[in-house]
């Protein structure tokens, strides 16, 4: 089913502030095996000129994808979820995340589209801390594929 | 930021050092957890088969996050990454073996932009075959 046209454009609620943790940042850069010590060792970091350690330039897409679940589960969207994956991912940094951040995503429908009977969603997030000053924006395409015919 | 690359030693076509990267099944159960995506297509061989998958597939995040490592090793300071961006055109196959699968990643600089920073365009290999398109970054160099 194609999804409703009226809803590009639609900006949710800023979600509840997100609190960067040194612990996390480090399991997360374990996780993806990247030994850089900006991620783990504040002194690396600040010798870099980071106030504290960074976090590697994906980290931020696991607070930014929870944010667009109140998209992707807005059952006005009808959006089939067990259908979706992941088509693009883009991110532009002002500066990177780092420990101590408390983070907001507000997320916006820049694009609903449908091709093939594939239903296709772009979602924007604009990612801010605790100041106010814009941190990141992520950029997620979401195609969920065309039923098939029984 | 301070990268360890300066502005005026790098060309268009001057290559990134390439890298090899491993995906493991436990690598993926770790991404999981760190990440908070327990999409069972990534750890769950009959859960993956039953969705018309060939197997259990990396996270698309886990394969970014590896490839961009070709860039932040090469500047030192992640934290010059400006922009990043990857289109998924095919799943990383994972198999359930001692050895798993492997991203091949090689990178060069596409252009020469403002205030220091180049783009640099990424190719994906595993399997024989591109796993991202459009895959590209721009970063701040010293």
């Amino acid at each position: 089913m194609a999804l409703d046209q009226s809803f590009v454009g639609r900006t949710y609620p800023p979600t509840d502030p997100y609190e960067v943790g040194r612990e996390k940042i480090r399991e997360f850069a374990e996780a993806v095996g990247d030994a850089n010590p900006a991620y783990t060792d504040p002194e690396a970091a600040k010798a870099l000129g980071h106030p504290d350690v960074i976090a590697p330039p994906t980290f931020v897409f696991s607070i930014t994808f929870k944010a667009a679940g109140q998209v992707v589960q807005d059952p006005q969207l009808g959006l089939d979820y067990t259908r979706v994956v992941h088509g693009d991912q883009k991110f532009v940094y002002v500066r990177p995340v780092r420990a101590g951040d408390r983070l907001t995503v507000t997320s916006t429908i820049e694009a609903v589209k449908s091709m093939a009977g594939n239903d296709i969603l772009d979602i924007r997030g604009e990612v801010h801390d605790e100041a106010g000053e814009h941190v990141v924006t992520a950029w997620t395409k979401l195609v969920a594929r065309a039923a098939e015919e029984n | 930021m301070t990268a360890k690359i300066a502005y005026d030693d790098v060309e268009v076509g001057t290559e990134l050092p390439a890298q090899t990267f491993p995906v493991t099944r436990a690598a993926l159960v770790q991404y999981a957890g760190a990440s908070g995506d327990f999409n069972p297509i990534h750890w769950n061989e009959k859960f993956a088969k039953g969705v018309g998958l060939p197997d259990v597939i990396a996270h698309g995040m886990f394969t970014m996050a590896e490839v961009i490592r070709v860039v932040t090793d090469w500047t030192g300071d992640p934290g010059a990454v400006a922009e990043y961006g990857v289109r998924f055109t095919k799943p990383v196959v994972v198999p359930n073996d001692d050895q798993g699968a492997t991203v091949e990643v090689s990178a060069k600089v596409a252009a020469k932009l403002d205030d220091n920073t180049v783009r640099v365009d990424l190719v994906a290999m595993s399997a024989g075959q591109k796993v991202l398109g459009m895959s590209r970054a721009v970063v701040r160099l010293a």
